[in-house]
């Protein structure tokens, strides 16, 4: 047996993620005395690959093809259960992002595998095998059995944290299963990518805004503040929905569910709705000129005052540490 | 053409959330009952592009796997303009388990189209609409924000990491849809609510499907410490405390 | 006895709240303070089709209880009356008026349409010299063989730039006092009708609000409503229905200012508590509660009363009189309670407050409803 770990790169680049998801799936496989197989699909260079070792990874299970551009739910399920079956994995771990959502659910249908997806931390016990999920966007946790041999589990980002690095060289193994069997229904038309701006979801750190802000052009100043903190930028809803930042922006329950070190809150009142999406962030600083505003009963730190004032202010301090 | 949206009614998202019975079992006292805003959201779609499409798409079905006490939000979807319900009358276990009863709808009866909302607003297990479609055998993809038809075939946008996709896909067609597959929800009108007392709503029986996951307990989250707070004198206060104690910046 | 809504009454319920909190409250604040009319909002909810929510569906209206009314009356009226008077015109006055007392030609020319919400009904009864003593008409309708004859001024009629059908009360006999009124079906772009500037008010400030003057304007005969001198008689049972309506505006106005006022007790702190925390804050909410819970008692007895086919014209009067005075008294008690906060716009209970007294004041102020309520006990 053996723990599956579904890998994602970008532009054949593995991000942080990865290698939390890869560390977390390691530190399970201790317990259970087994090893970590990592599986990749498109165009990613050797090199690359063979770095998941240092993650834990002791070999990697390399997929290229070239109907395997774009995600194809169907296709893409298909070369994981089969890397399954060939691996006799009886974990498999994705990320609970867009990918992971979309895959997981067929993965487990076809194997009959109990799924959890949005797990947070090890599970608490092997035999029986119960691990803690977020449910009710995350204003609680479930703790999960899971009854069927093979199961599936996507982990929630940012819960357990990139292991040191070991050095360690993955061995890369060219994976092609038969995959001419399942028909083309989808065909890819256009991709738009944003580029050259830090993704909410890879960020360590991220601003948002919320109708406080008063106007589109007020956010010049959010976008200031997270340039110089390397930060990426948020919203809260009734802000995208306003049209003044872009809804891919936009988190809480109905938005992205988001879980960085650092959220600061500006101009946010903190609804039920927008708190479901970031209450897993390690910290919350807010700053709102409401000094009853409900954001600051789940903020570690809250600065009352116009964001006017605030933000300069911040964004002068921050330069100064940051020159040392 | 016939298009089946899921709907699960779910407690509304501005419900506190309580456990009892040793924190096994949700506390349902008190909890409002809302149609899961995705699913919402898909049958707002389902009826526009009915609407649209001139007679081609001739039914849009919602199916929903509960008791008696969801027909409150079958009806519902009924008053917004569905033209006939199904239920399966059973307490929904996991997802595996709702995804094989309606796997068995859609086998008895063909859908050309079949959306599922991106997650429930109280389990989160993203997993119903990926689990049917694999079920049922149907092309299926996810993070769907806008969905035409055009020339017998779907055309679709998605989110994808860090962009979107524009995809062209073959019928039939299991979408997994999110924000942006339209604009609202429709707020059922009189006549609509008048219709609604008179449309199909059939019940079925459930079948045995295995039981692979089972919510054991619940927990809430720690408390959170309190706040500190400073006044807008002391931004410089807070900004060395982040970079100094606790090491943030 | 039952106190369990149906299904259907809270899909009501919650379609009103939902349309209310999407649609009005955004804006609800600039369009009290610049006066705006509601037009794209008023257009939205008849197309929800509340305007005509009661009607029969024979008549192309909802086919709704009245329980239903009220209870989507008070949830808009949460938001912003001045457009739940808008709808309380067109449903207990108008189109009720027409429904059961019009004949099948007004029905199908003139109901169908304001039950669709493709027109909007005002009803003018009030004069400057003849509010709550409706018998002093001086609109007077003289019969010219086809045709009726109208002259006269009208008073704080709502509806009155919006609407296209209007619902005139005339003399038509003065000598006949009461008896020689009547009731007319006026086509608002008929000749000679000319509107006063919109009136510049304290609350419902966005209800368009004027008076209406006519001169020589003909009327058909075919558009008198019932029998001749059946006038006063029509405008009396309307106006017993009308007040379930304004009774549960008014309600929902208290239970809007009690909503926010509670709200605000919770999140706001002095003396290092909650607000709600301080027992002269708790009771005053608490005695908030009990009359909201009796006001609604009232509101839904009516309504029962009504689609029990009973009389319900005393019930009503009760009902109007309590809900309009206590949502005076929440929502004074609701600024109160917001302190400085509330005595600003942005929190919505200040405007709140100034709707309140109109509902004590229009469709027969608390003063008539005790005559009407006194004299039923002497019978």
């Amino acid at each position: 047996m053996s723990i599956l770990v579904y890998t994602e790169n970008r532009e054949g680049i593995f991000k942080k993620a990865t290698f939390e998801l890869l560390s977390y799936a390691k530190e399970m496989a201790k317990t259970l005395n087994t090893n970590v197989v990592a599986l990749s699909i498109g165009q990613v260079e050797n090199s690359e690959l063979e770095k998941l070792g240092n993650y834990g990874a002791t070999k990697v299970l390399n997929t290229q093809g070239n109907n395997l551009s774009f995600l194809d739910n169907k296709l893409f399920s298909k070369i994981v259960t089969t890397a399954v079956e060939k691996e006799g994995a009886q974990i498999i771990i994705m990320a609970n992002n867009i990918s992971g959502k979309a895959l997981s659910p067929r993965v487990s249908a076809s194997l009959k595998a109990g799924l959890v997806t949005g797990v947070v931390g090890l599970p608490s016990s092997y035999e029986p095998f119960v691990i803690k999920k977020l449910v009710f966007t995350s204003k609680a946790f479930s703790n999960v059995k899971v009854n069927s041999a093979l199961k599936v589990l996507t982990f929630a980002q940012n819960s357990f944290g990139v292991a040191e690095p070991i050095n360690a060289v993955a061995h890369v193994e060219t994976f092609n299963p038969q995959i001419n069997d399942v028909p083309v229904k989808n065909r890819l038309i256009e991709t738009n990518r944003i580029t050259g701006k830090l993704l909410l979801t890879d960020a360590e750190i991220v601003v948002s805004g919320g109708r406080g802000l008063k106007s589109a052009e007020n956010f010049s100043l959010l976008e200031e503040l997270a340039g110089v903190l390397g930060a990426a930028t948020a919203c809260s809803r009734p802000v995208s929905d306003e049209g003044w930042r872009p809804h891919s922006e936009h988190v809480g329950q109905t938005g992205k569910i988001i879980a960085p070190v650092l959220y600061i809150a500006c101009g946010i009142s903190g609804a039920i709705q927008h708190v479901g999406g970031i209450s897993s962030s390690k910290f919350i600083v807010a700053i709102n000129n409401d000094k009853d505003a409900p954001i600051f009963e789940i903020a570690d730190y809250g600065i009352v005052g116009d964001f006017k004032t605030v933000l300069p202010e911040m964004i002068a301090a921050i330069k100064e540490i940051k020159a040392g | 053409m016939k298009i089946l949206v899921c709907i699960s009614d779910v407690p509304d998202t501005t419900t506190k959330i309580k456990f009892k019975d040793n924190n096994t079992t949700l506390d349902v006292n008190g909890i409002q009952w809302i149609i899961n805003p995705w699913d919402e959201l898909a049958l707002t779609r389902a009826l526009e592009l009915k609407e649209a499409s001139g007679g081609i798409i001739q039914s849009v079905t919602v199916a929903n796997v509960g008791t008696v006490a969801s027909e409150p939000t079958i009806r519902k979807a009924l008053a917004v303009g569905a033209d006939n319900a199904i239920r399966i009358d059973a307490q929904p276990k996991d997802a595996y388990y709702v995804a094989a009863q309606l796997a068995n709808i859609v086998k008895a009866e063909s859908y050309d189209i079949v959306l599922v909302g991106r997650d429930s607003a109280d389990y989160n297990g993203s997993a119903v609409g990926g689990m049917l479609a694999e079920l049922i055998d149907y092309n299926s993809l996810s993070s769907v924000s806008s969905l035409n038809i055009e020339n017998g075939k779907i055309r679709i946008n998605r989110e994808i990491d860090g962009g979107t996709e524009t995809i062209e896909a073959e019928l039939p067609f299991l979408a997994i849809v999110q924000k942006g597959i339209s604009k609202e929800p429709r707020i059922p009108a009189m006549r609509g609510i008048m219709m609604a007392r008179t449309k199909p709503l059939n019940v079925v029986q459930a079948v045995a499907v295995e039981i692979l996951t089972e919510d054991v307990s619940f927990e809430m989250p720690q408390p959170k410490g309190s706040c500190k707070k400073f006044d807008s004198e002391n931004v410089k206060t807070l900004v060395s405390l982040l970079h100094n104690e606790a090491k943030l910046i | 006895m039952n106190f369990e809504f149906t299904e259907e009454q809270k899909m009501i319920q919650q379609a009103a709240k939902d349309f209310a909190e999407r649609e009005l409250l955004p804006d609800v604040i600039e369009r009290d303070t610049k006066a705006l009319f509601p037009k794209e909002h008023v257009k939205k909810l008849a197309e929800l089709g509340f305007l005509g929510m009661m009607t029969d569906p024979k008549y192309d209206g909802g086919g709704m209880d009245t329980i239903s009314y009220v209870l989507a009356m008070e949830e808009i009226s949460k938001i912003e009356s001045s457009v739940a008077v808008i709808m309380s015109v067109c449903n207990s006055l108008v189109n009720w008026g027409l429904e059961t007392y019009g004949n099948d030609m007004q029905k199908e020319k003139y109901l169908k349409p304001l039950a669709r919400g493709e027109k909007i009904g005002a009803f003018l009864l009030s004069e400057p010299e003849a509010g709550s003593d409706a018998t002093k008409q001086r609109t007077t309708a003289v019969d010219m063989g086809d045709y009726y004859l109208l002259n006269g001024t009208k008073n704080w009629i709502t509806n009155a730039n919006c609407a296209s059908v209007y619902l005139v009360i005339a003399h038509t006999n003065p000598e006949k006092a009461h008896k020689g009124i009547n009731a007319f079906i006026v086509d608002k772009d008929t000749t000679g009708i000319t509107l006063g500037p919109h009136e510049d008010k304290m609350g419902m400030r966005s209800s368009d609000t004027h008076s209406v003057m006519f001169t020589d304007v003909k009327v058909p005969k075919e558009n008198r409503i019932g029998d001749d001198g059946f006038g006063f008689s029509f405008a009396m049972k309307t106006l017993d229905g009308g007040r379930i309506g304004i009774a549960s505006q008014a309600l929902g106005i208290a239970s809007g200012a009690f909503e926010r006022a509670l709200q605000y007790s919770k999140e706001r702190k002095a003396f290092g508590t909650e607000i709600f925390n301080h027992q002269v804050i708790a009771f005053k909410l608490a005695d908030m509660a009990v009359k909201i819970e009796n006001a609604r008692n009232l509101c839904l007895k009516a309504a029962w009363l009504k689609d029990n086919k009973q009389p319900y014209g005393i019930m009503s009067a009760m009902a109007k009189q309590y809900c309009a005075d206590i949502a005076m008294e929440v929502a004074t008690e609701a600024v109160q309670i917001h302190g400085g906060y509330g005595y600003v716009k942005e929190y919505h209970v200040e405007r709140l407050m100034r709707e309140a007294k109109l509902t004590q004041i229009y469709e027969g102020t608390s003063e008539v409803q005790k005559i009407v309520i006194s004299r039923s006990l002497l019978k």
